[in-house]
């Protein structure tokens, strides 16, 4: 076990993760406002078909990363119309949504079977990017950076900020924030928006970086793991970052367990871990709150002005 | 000029037969427009989903094979859904069941009598019922919400699956492919016209659908499961047992799910693969929604579900659309019925502004 | 170049098809018609694109005298037995599946039309209306390994598996025993992924395989996302199935393309001259459904010069990989000196060489 294979391993699981951490925080801001979107895996096949087509038209993979937080969050506003302006259900939706979402991005995506597009250039020198040992910090692709400011900037938008802090009045009481005055509906709209633009990046970061090509369905059920890890991590965004590092590994585990020799759990054991683990901090969490959970209070629960 | 909903006094009826069919409808409208716009032909695919396999017979028995597990799931759901639980792990407890009736199979080889066939249905039920029970005490005893813990659970049930057939239940004579050992025949089900591939579930699907609307229109419990989803306060006023009601509602439509499971298992393949988990514990969800959560409207949003689906292989076949896009149609039908809903409980009311003369 | 999409191709191959129709409406007979069943998309450039391949050079070669259909993203569940018994009702007289996962819904079927003749790729069981047929790719990987084993310079290499059927298990040891008859002290490192195409997986493994030192992979799943990791980390790999040089120029040293069109041409005219009988056909190098794809210009004159050999020694009879003394990874000895292993047991092969790490 040397320096290097933890180095490469390091690497390995901060890459696998960095999807997973996107989503999440895009979810989590939704989620923090009051609404539950479970189209997330939808989401981020429509932003990784659309950022793989828009890059390959255009050669940029810059534009391909806009395009395809445009689409995701175009999708989310599907889903908000319906769970807002409509006041649907927002379990049917979302799934809805998802459904979609794969269904869509199947079609498009087959046209685009066996291209390939242009790859991140790293936003570091090469030199740096190379080097053995200081990679482990600037070897990354420019997603993975991006990952680590967005969960700092919305870590500090929520606690910090004004209209943070309407935010999280939105989704823990509703009523009250919109006597004050405040647009309930709009806001969480702006969120749900959120949501879908960090979902379509996230996944645009498999069509994009880590294999550079379409598959369907290849996000292969990591958005349902973005899910998990907004609950994982207790809704607080300080410990998204933890959390998906923590599944990351646990994914990384699946491979190592299969190529070792003397793996003592079945490598089926370490790929089910993620969930099992989230559903475990769940109640753990809950059980420890006299009230409840820590979710926001209307979390799930259509707005409906009584007025 | 502003557009507002007003609340309708009671909901409205003509409205609640109107949507599901206005969503099939426009379903159809958008789907060729949007299938012509990515280059196919939008008319053609139309037809090879939505009419092929109603107007081919050859067809049917295979629109019966996927109606069949979608509406046993979808009446379960039914009940929870109606008290507002959320079941979304049916494919989880649809997957355990499936084991729990092989795991039957795998100890019994060399039985020959039809009662092991009784015992693995049993065991199929049983199993998803008990797997439906780990939602069920994490909501009870821990306020952990179902909807993310059935979810989780599914990702995990797929794991055992992997487990089982990949290591100790994997066919001696199966060349090391995760399946299996092929079902006896005494723990197949035999089919219900021989030589034809329609499924003997269908018989359970039309037995449970007049149980089901039975138990929800005319007995204590369903009273119970529709007041404790319409006004949660009155069922505890009266009596109602919100714990219990959780309990029962998670377990039953776990228990359906299983049943579905052990019955595909044991009347299409003969045998569990990897390929088994085919996506109709998250599809029933949809077909609880457009059935509006009433019995006999699940019946037939089931087999319009499966339309769609069988519709995707034919299509498949003749205009080289993926399957996989058959998704797209019925998530715009659950989108414009659940949009749908806001006009039977609401009444579009267009006000004009008046002016007021200067 | 032109876009490869669903609508030029269907174009193409309607266009294609049209043509020798025009042509052949001399002729008597109907066009026979034949339909495949594909497990992946045509456009994964592995797999499912050599089998395509093969269809369209039947085609080509038979003209007016055939009428091919095919679906594809068939999976391997129950799903699978209403296509292909829509595929039958459709009027086709020959239909080809062409993997492992559709056994027994190819038999399920075949019961249910008697005069329809199946053909079951990879696959072990058989009817009167159904053949079964495969390639000795473990031929191929032979060469790989000899490539493999005098390239590394960590000594450890790996291999990117799927499930652990005969076919792969079978690469597997081929690979390993050719990489250790050129160099001792290689070790192959191996990784189960359970799945025949799943990219993001097949990377994953792909990068634990390199982390874990190995500096050549060859990957037994459809996609070419295993080459890509090793483009990415500056390592080497083998295409799959089809030439993918296309994806990793520096690190696609060469690949076992599959070349079907013989096969399906022969099977065709069978069925038209009413010679067809089922049974089990197994090409290889010197049938030529088997061929290595030309070599990168990095690879060295005396490693090009000892693939070519093991090629040779195939195709004139003079080599087989699987000569004893073998013994498995626990070191029990399974094949003594000087014997060789028969097709049967080849074909239920379950246990690895010694050498091989992994589960």
């Amino acid at each position: 076990m040397t320096l290097d294979f933890f180095i490469s391993a390091f690497i390995t699981v901060i890459g696998i993760s960095t999807p997973i951490l996107l989503a999440a925080t895009g979810e989590l801001v939704v989620e923090k406002s009051g609404v539950l979107n479970l189209g997330v895996e939808g989401m981020m096949l429509i932003g990784a078909v659309t950022g793989f087509a828009v890059t390959f038209t255009t050669f940029n993979p810059w534009l391909g990363v806009f395009a395809a937080a445009a689409a995701g969050a175009a999708a989310s506003l599907v889903f908000g119309l319906l769970v807002l302006t409509f006041g649907a259900n927002q379990v049917a939706t979302g799934l809805a949504l998802a459904i979609f979402g794969i269904g869509l991005s199947t079609l498009i995506g087959n046209s685009f079977v066996g291209i390939i597009v242009p790859e991140f250039s790293s936003i570091f020198p090469d030199g740096l990017v190379r080097d053995p040992i200081m990679r482990i910090i600037f070897g990354h692709s420019p997603m993975v950076y991006f990952a680590l400011f967005m969960v700092f900037a919305v870590s500090w938008f929520l606690k910090r900020t004004r209209a943070g802090l309407v935010l999280r009045a939105v989704g823990e009481n509703d009523h009250s924030a919109h006597s004050i005055g405040y647009s309930v509906i709009g806001i969480r709209y702006a969120a749900i928006a959120f949501g879908g633009a960090m979902a379509g990046i996230a996944g645009s970061y498999f069509s994009m970086v880590i294999t550079p090509m379409w598959a369907q369905q290849m996000t292969a059920g990591r958005g349902w793991i973005a899910l998990a890890l907004v609950v994982f991590a207790g809704w607080k965004p300080s410990r998204l970052l933890g959390g998906a590092y923590f599944f990351g590994i646990l994914m990384t585990l699946e491979f190592y367990a299969k190529a070792s020799k003397n793996a003592i759990l079945p490598s089926q054991f370490w790929a089910a871990m993620p969930y099992l683990m989230a559903i475990i901090v769940l109640a753990v969490i809950s059980a420890r709150e006299r009230t409840g959970s820590e979710a926001p209070a209307c979390l799930g629960k259509p707005f409906m002005p009584t007025d | 000029m502003r557009i507002r909903f007003e609340k309708r006094p009671e909901p409205s009826k003509l409205m609640q037969i109107a949507t599901p069919i206005a969503a099939v409808v426009l379903t159809m409208i958008v789907g060729a427009i949007l299938f012509d716009l990515l280059g196919f032909d939008g008319q053609r695919t139309i037809k090879e989903f939505f009419f092929t396999p109603v107007l081919a017979a050859y067809k049917w028995q295979d629109v019966a094979t996927k109606a069949a597990p979608l509406i046993i799931i979808a009446l379960g759901l039914s009940l929870g859904n109606t008290a507002k639980v959320w079941n979304i792990g049916a494919e989880g407890q649809y997957i355990v069941g499936a084991l729990a009736g092989a795991g039957i199979a795998y100890l019994t080889p060399n039985v020959t009598g039809h009662w092991v066939l009784i015992l693995m249905l049993i065991a199929g039920v049983i199993g998803g019922a008990l797997y439906a029970a780990i939602p069920a005490i994490l909501r009870t005893r821990f306020k952990v919400n179902e909807v993310l813990s059935s979810l989780m659970l599914v990702y995990v049930s797929l794991q055992l699956l992997s487990y089982l057939i990949t290591g100790p239940w994997k066919d001696p004579n199966g060349q090391n492919f995760p399946k299996t050992a092929p079902f006896t025949d005494a723990q197949l089900l035999p089919h219900l016209i021989p030589g034809t591939s329609i499924p003997p579930g269908l018989i359970f699907a039309i037995v449970l659908t007049v149980v089901f609307w039975v138990v929800m229109k005319k007995s204590l419990y369903g009273f119970n499961v529709r007041v404790s989803g319409a006004a949660p306060h009155a069922a505890r006023y009266g009596g109602f047992n919100a714990n219990q009601t959780i309990w029962s509602t998670l377990m039953i439509s776990g228990g359906m799910a299983g049943l579905a499971g052990i019955l595909e298992a044991t009347s299409q393949l003969g045998q569990l693969n990897l390929g088994f988990p085919s996506g109709f514990g998250f599809t029933a969800i949809i077909v609880s929604f457009l059935g509006r959560l009433n019995p006999i409207g699940i019946f037939i949003a089931g087999f319009v579900l499966a339309i769609t689906s069988v519709g995707g292989q034919v299509a498949q076949t003749t205009v080289h659309v993926p399957s996989a896009s058959g998704g797209i149609f019925q998530a715009l039908m659950l989108f414009l019925i659940l949009a749908g809903d806001v006009l039977v409980r609401y009444r579009l009311r267009i006000q004009r502004t008046v002016k007021v003369a200067a | 170049m032109m876009t490869i999409n669903r609508r030029n191709l269907i174009k193409a191959s309607a266009a294609a098809l049209a043509m020798p129709m025009i042509g052949g409406r001399a002729m008597a007979a109907d066009p026979l018609k034949v339909g495949f069943i594909y497990l992946g998309p045509i456009g994964d450039f592995g797999w499912t694109w050599a089998h395509e391949k093969g269809r369209k050079a039947m085609v080509d070669a038979l003209g007016g005298a055939v009428e091919a259909s095919y679906v594809e993203n068939v999976a391997e569940d129950a799903s699978a037995v209403p296509i292909i018994r829509d595929l039958a009702q459709q009027g086709n007289k020959l239909i080809f599946t062409s993997s492992f996962g559709y056994m027994d819904q190819t038999l399920q079927v075949a019961k249910d039309f008697p005069d329809v003749k199946f053909e079951h790729c990879t696959g072990f069981k058989r009817a009167d209306n159904v053949a079964t047929y495969n390639s000795r790719f473990y031929q191929g990987r032979s060469v790989l390994g000899t490539i493999a084993g005098l390239t590394t310079k960590t000594n450890t290499i790996g291999y990117l598996g799927s499930f652990k059927v005969p076919e792969v298990v079978m690469g597997i040891n081929s690979f390993t025993l050719a990489a250790q008859a050129v160099n001792p002290n290689v070790k192959v490192k191996m990784v189960m992924i359970d799945s025949w195409f799943d990219p993001a997986k097949e990377a994953a493994a792909a990068e634990t395989l390199a982390n874990l030192g190995c500096d050549v992979i060859t990957a037994h799943t459809d996609s070419a996302a295993c080459l890509q990791v090793c483009e990415k980390k500056g390592i080497f790999g083998f295409g799959q199935g089809a030439d993918m040089s296309r994806f990793a120029p520096k690190a696609h040293l060469t690949a076992i393309e599959d070349i079907w069109g013989p096969y399906y041409t022969s099977r065709a005219k069978a069925v038209l001259d009413g010679s067809w009988k089922s049974g089990d056909t197994w090409w290889g190098f010197k049938e030529g459904s088997v061929v290595i794809s030309p070599y990168n210009a990095s690879v060295s004159k005396e490693i090009a010069a000892a693939a070519d050999k093991i090629q040779a020694g195939w195709k004139d009879g003079s080599y087989d990989v699987f000569t004893g003394p073998i013994a498995d990874q626990s070191g029990a000895e399974k094949i003594a000196k000087g014997a060789k292993l028969d097709d049967g047991a080849l074909a239920g092969m379950d246990w690895f060489v010694k050498g091989v790490e992994g589960a």
